[in-house]
């Protein structure tokens, strides 16, 4: 169960601005178990990087400890240039089961980041109106989130994590939960996010088609014990109809690409 | 429940019942019994006299007070037990025993160490009712999703913020029902506290009709107590109802 060098990506090239999160060396032992072993990475502003693999390869993992979650048994993650020794208000996280609170309305969850950093009620009840009309929930403030389908539910969870106005946006495979056609007016709704805000955002999926319609960056993750093993940058034109990229022959053949490397990650 | 077509209301069965204890009572088979009416016309005659009040008054504070203590110990206990393993290896083994052990078999040594007064009586109450509480808090903890505290220390959140934004409120409906048990559990503590120490409140007014053969005043009191005991009950029911809500929508 050795993983290969592949070639089948390509190599990153030189970063053109300051990386806003910088993984050196990082691995993580659970027990006897190697999860993940000897990471490098950078992220840059601005862009959405994915981190791709199959289960059980460190993904989530990995997006834990850059979220200061979890500590790395070895290296160190720093953003800005700091050492994370936990959770910051640099970063917002979106969960995978949307992680709300199920006795709060869609308002006070995304208001929620902010009540705990001590933003008076009026101001952060404001911005929260913003966030939750901007991702399209406007007229859901005071529903709960079990009156709400799992796509509007991770919406809630998005909002909270713009509200918070971090630098870097960690997403912990927040569409897998929720059904393809929400998932794909999704995807297109977080495009125009990543090309709207200048934030970065980190991307974890299992899903080759969704790193690759998303992405300007994939990272190839290879299981047991989780390491880099390559790095692909689509080169998608992604300013026009955004049901366009999924006919786009890049789109195409880079899935492909990356289902040949990854296939003998199968069993 | 319906009889030759008629809708009878839900505890109709419960008259059925006072009357035969009325029957009994009147064929004077035993002085243990009394009609149920002369112990009605005795519970009016009792309950406005000072003595009363006075038990009342000195139940209902042991009462109080040793519910509250339960629940200002039994909660943060039982959260510390859901959050650390450490904690709760080292608690489960004494509040395990606690819950099912016979306490009305130690209250003759809180006599020993607290004296024969208030302070036993609460006492008493505390070790009826705090386990339970312990034990439905943790159930409720270990039962929050990871995901949750994980959400909440990504926001900023401190260990308080998080006992007092995700632990007491996600773990609310199971804090509740630990809670009711509790304070059901509690009203005997209060009584068996009292008849054991025999010289304040309702003990000490039972120890008197009992040793006096006042069975009417006897049984007067002790309706008095079952009610209390079922109002108190039946108040957090109502109270934990209206939080169901959110419980069954939390998965």
């Amino acid at each position: 169960m050795s993983a290969p060098s592949t070639a089948t990506a390509t190599r990153p090239t030189a970063p053109s601005t300051r990386p806003i999160v910088e993984v050196r060396g990082v691995s993580k032992v659970y027990g006897k178990v190697r999860a993940l072993h000897a990471i490098d990475l950078e992220f840059e502003p601005g862009r959405l990087t994915s981190l791709l693999g199959p289960s059980g390869c460190g993904k989530t993992t990995l997006l834990k400890i850059i979220a200061g979650l979890i500590p790395p048994s070895e290296g160190e993650v720093r953003i800005q240039g700091r050492p994370v020794t936990g959770p910051g208000p640099e970063r917002a996280f979106v969960f995978q089961d949307f992680a709300l609170l199920p006795w709060a309305t869609v308002l006070k969850n995304v208001a929620f980041g902010l009540e705990l950093r001590g933003v008076p009620r009026a101001e952060r009840e404001e911005r929260a109106r913003h966030w939750i009309a901007e991702v399209g929930l406007a007229g859901f403030e005071q529903s709960y989130p079990h009156q709400l389908s799992g796509g509007m539910r991770q919406r809630v969870g998005l909002a909270r994590a713009l509200a918070v106005d971090a630098q870097v946006l960690l997403m912990d495979e927040p569409f897998s939960a929720v059904d393809e056609q929400t998932r794909r007016k999704f995807q297109e709704d977080l495009l125009g996010l990543v090309a709207r805000e200048k934030k970065t955002f980190l991307f974890v999926t299992h899903s080759i088609e969704e790193a690759v319609y998303l992405s300007d960056r994939i990272v190839l993750l290879s299981p047991r014990p989780g390491r880099v093993a390559g790095i692909v940058e689509p080169k998608i034109r992604r300013d026009g109809d955004p049901e366009r990229i999924r006919r786009d022959p890049v789109y195409l053949d880079t899935v492909e690409t990356i289902w040949r490397g990854l296939k003998g990650y199968v069993e | 429940m319906q009889v030759a077509g008629f809708r009878l209301p839900a505890s109709s069965s419960l008259l059925l019942w006072l009357l035969l204890w009325e029957l009994v009572g009147r064929a004077e088979v035993t002085i243990l019994l009394p009609p149920i009416t002369a112990i009605a016309a005795r519970l009016v005659e009792i309950v406005p006299t000072p003595s009363f009040a006075e038990a009342l008054a000195i139940t209902g504070q042991a009462f109080f007070l040793g519910n509250a203590i339960a629940i200002l110990v039994g909660v943060p206990v039982g959260v510390l037990m859901g959050r650390s393993r450490i904690a709760d290896e080292l608690l489960l083994p004494w509040v395990n025993l606690f819950v099912s052990a016979p306490l009305s078999a130690l209250v003759p040594v809180l006599m020993l160490l607290f004296g024969i007064g208030q302070t036993t009586i609460v006492t008493t109450v505390f070790l009826f009712a705090v386990w339970i509480i312990v034990l439905d808090t943790r159930a409720g903890v270990r039962g929050i999703p990871p995901s949750l505290l994980e959400m909440a220390r990504c926001y900023g959140a401190g260990p308080l913020q998080c006992f007092f934004k995700i632990h007491l409120l996600a773990a609310l409906p199971e804090i509740l029902t630990g809670i009711r048990m509790g304070v059901i559990r509690g009203v005997k503590g209060v009584v068996i506290g009292q008849l054991l120490v025999s010289v304040v409140g309702f003990g000490h007014l039972f120890e008197i009709y009992s040793s006096n053969f006042l069975m009417e005043h006897f049984w007067a009191l002790l309706f008095v107590l079952f009610a209390f005991a079922v109002l108190v009950a039946e108040g957090l029911a109502w109270l934990e109802r209206r939080v169901d809500y959110f419980a069954a929508a939390r998965h």
